[in-house]
């Protein structure tokens, strides 16, 4: 229940050997080390459960995914999951104010109708709410459009027509819509692959990630 | 029939598909107090028991039953009938009797051999009939403690039961937090609604109006309200299909011809289903334990003796929980089982929750489903079992 002090990026997030472990996924890394020990965590489109297993082992974490597809679900419970069968876009009627250490929405907030609702109920039911992006001002998605074509990349590996993806967006875009809802972000990485960008992050980087709280 | 008291032998064995499982008897002298504020002197539960207690004697399982059904959980009986739950429960299946020593019971007030209201009632050495006490959810419960405590098991790896079996496995997890690891809650509710009530009660007037139920002391008339049964068995048959499973078995076909025939006769081919239904159930099942079980399915409400709070019913439990419900069963609706997964994480219990995409309604618990069952194998492969205690 208690909250450990959360740790500064600066001491502990951009552990290279870290970030090199997590090459499939290197968001997982970055959202691994913002989770504080022993934290109550809520990972909402938990998809097979690779990361709430990794917070399991590397941050002692308790708490529940959320997933709707079938597959994905027996994959949680076979790892030993919590995981909870339900359409995010129904809303987070089941959890309470403030009940979660951590909201985590890693890679899904993009795939979401109601993107700012779901923006809204993540900072609501988490003390702290990290959200990962795939962000389309990435250079080589830029130049995609340019040249006529929908991009096609690691972060956004699906054609126009079969994507999950209902959202497209920059890391500017986003942090404009955090602060729209009422939070302020006051961690951010971005990546390209396990890469951390520092200079030109929203042409440079393909993948944003950000920690935020309620204003 | 019994094997006497207290067996756990080796032979009860696996359950392979052509081994022949024999129920077992238990007695109980002393007085069981029921929540009517009667008692129950002298009675025995019939059981089943498939697989092997291990050493640590911490991989037992107790499955609950559901309103028709009985201890013959899995495996083939002495008259050849296969288990309930013979899908479900057995060698490699997803509760895996290879792993698990289950334990299949029946209910006091059942037809199918627990004492019940065909048994001799001692004080008056007639038949109870309707003199027989109304039994809850939690008294079973309390019944089924008593079997669990003589067959030397401290602890249930887990609790599973379907519709009224779920209630069951619900309330063990309030009333004996510590007696079991794992709590399986399918198809089930916290309590009834309204409209499960009204169906019920429909159901017991049917019954309690035929005029061969002779207020429930028929036994010593030599008949059985059959109509009554029947009818009963109709209305309750129709809830536990969906709509679309039942149009696509039936639809509106007739079963002779294209014309209508204008009179009452079987002439749809659901009515004759229904009726085959009900004509088979009074065969077999006793129109006064159908009056108890489901005035047992109305009473039941987790959360009644904490003024209605459900997470506060729910603050003592231990158990970690599954829980699975199925898309088109509107009798006991997902969203009964959405307001009992809340409270448990409110109380930041352990909880896994499935909702199955099935077409069969209710009675999809009962069915093959491959991610129904390939969601409860994988959940029962983590539980840990081997020395834990």
């Amino acid at each position: 229940m208690s909250m450990t002090p959360v740790p500064s990026t600066t001491d502990k997030a951009l552990n290279v050997a870290d970030l090199i472990a997590g090459i499939q996924r290197p968001d997982f890394n970055i959202i691994s080390s913002w989770v504080p020990s022993g934290a109550h965590v809520l990972d909402l489109g938990c998809g097979d459960g690779s990361l709430l297993d990794k917070l399991r082992r590397e941050r002692q974490v308790t708490g529940y995914g959320v997933e709707l597809k079938d597959g994905n679900v027996q994959a949680c419970i076979s790892k030993g999951l919590n995981v909870l069968q339900q359409d995010l876009e129904q809303g987070l009627t089941w959890f309470d104010d403030s009940s979660f250490d951590v909201a985590i929405l890693s890679l899904t907030l993009q795939a979401v109708h109601k993107t700012e609702d779901m923006l809204r109920e993540i900072a609501r039911v988490g003390k702290t709410a990290i959200v990962s992006v795939p962000n389309f001002g990435y250079w080589p998605h830029r130049l995609a459009v340019l040249k006529g074509r929908m991009p096609v990349s690691k972060t956004l590996p699906y054609e126009w027509y079969n994507t999950p993806n209902v959202r497209v967006l920059t890391i500017p875009d986003f942090v404009q819509l955090a602060n729209d809802v009422g939070t302020r972000v006051v961690e951010q990485v971005v990546l390209r692959d396990e890469k951390v960008i520092e200079f030109m992050p929203n042409l440079r980087g393909s993948l944003g990630v950000f920690k935020l709280i309620q204003q | 029939m019994s094997k006497g008291l207290n067996t756990i032998s080796a032979d009860a064995g696996v359950v392979g598909l052509e081994q022949h499982v024999e129920p077992q008897v238990m007695h109980f002298s002393a007085p069981l107090p029921l929540a009517s504020g009667a008692s129950l002197r002298d009675y025995h539960l019939m059981y089943e028991t498939y697989g092997t207690l291990n050493a640590a004697r911490d991989n037992a399982v107790l499955i609950c039953h559901a309103l028709n059904a009985s201890h013959h959980v899995a495996g083939v009986n002495e008259k050849g009938e296969r288990g309930w739950w013979d899908n479900m429960i057995g060698p490699g299946k997803p509760v895996d009797t290879n792993r698990f020593f289950v334990v299949g019971v029946n209910n006091v007030g059942s037809c199918f051999g627990s004492t019940g209201p065909m048994h001799t009632n001692p004080a008056t050495g007639k038949p109870y009939g309707a003199d027989f006490p109304v039994v809850t959810v939690e008294d079973w419960v309390d019944a089924q403690k008593r079997l669990m405590d003589n067959l030397g098991i401290a602890q249930w790896a887990a609790v599973m039961g379907g519709s009224l079996g779920g209630m069951q496995a619900l309330a063990w997890s309030v009333h004996y937090p510590s007696a079991l690891r794992h709590c399986v809650v399918i198809a089930s509710t916290t309590k009834l609604s309204a409209q499960n009530i009204a169906f019920n009660d429909v159901a017991r007037q049917a019954i309690l109006t035929d005029p061969d139920f002779h207020g429930g002391h028929f036994y010593e008339h030599g008949v059985v309200p059959r109509r009554g049964l029947r009818v009963a068995r109709m209305i309750g048959h129709i809830t536990y299909l969906s709509n679309d499973a039942m149009a696509e078995k039936f639809g509106r076909d007739l079963r002779k011809g294209d014309d209508y025939s204008f009179n009452y006769d079987v002439e749809f081919e659901i009515e004759s289903y229904l009726r085959y239904q009900g004509d088979k159930f009074a065969d077999y099942f006793d129109a006064n334990t159908y009056l108890l079980i489901t005035k047992a399915l109305d009473y039941f409400d987790a959360a009644r003796e904490f003024g209605g709070d459900l997470n506060g019913a729910l603050a003592a439990t231990r158990a970690q929980y599954f829980i699975a419900s199925f898309s088109t069963d509107w009798r006991f609706s997902p969203e009964t089982s959405h307001e009992l997964v809340k409270a448990l994480v409110k109380n930041k219990r352990k909880v896994t929750y499935a909702e199955i995409d099935a077409p069969h309604g209710h009675d999809a618990f009962l069915l093959d489903d491959p991610r129904y069952h390939n969601a409860v194998r994988a959940y029962f492969n983590n539980i840990h079992i081997g020395g834990v205690a």
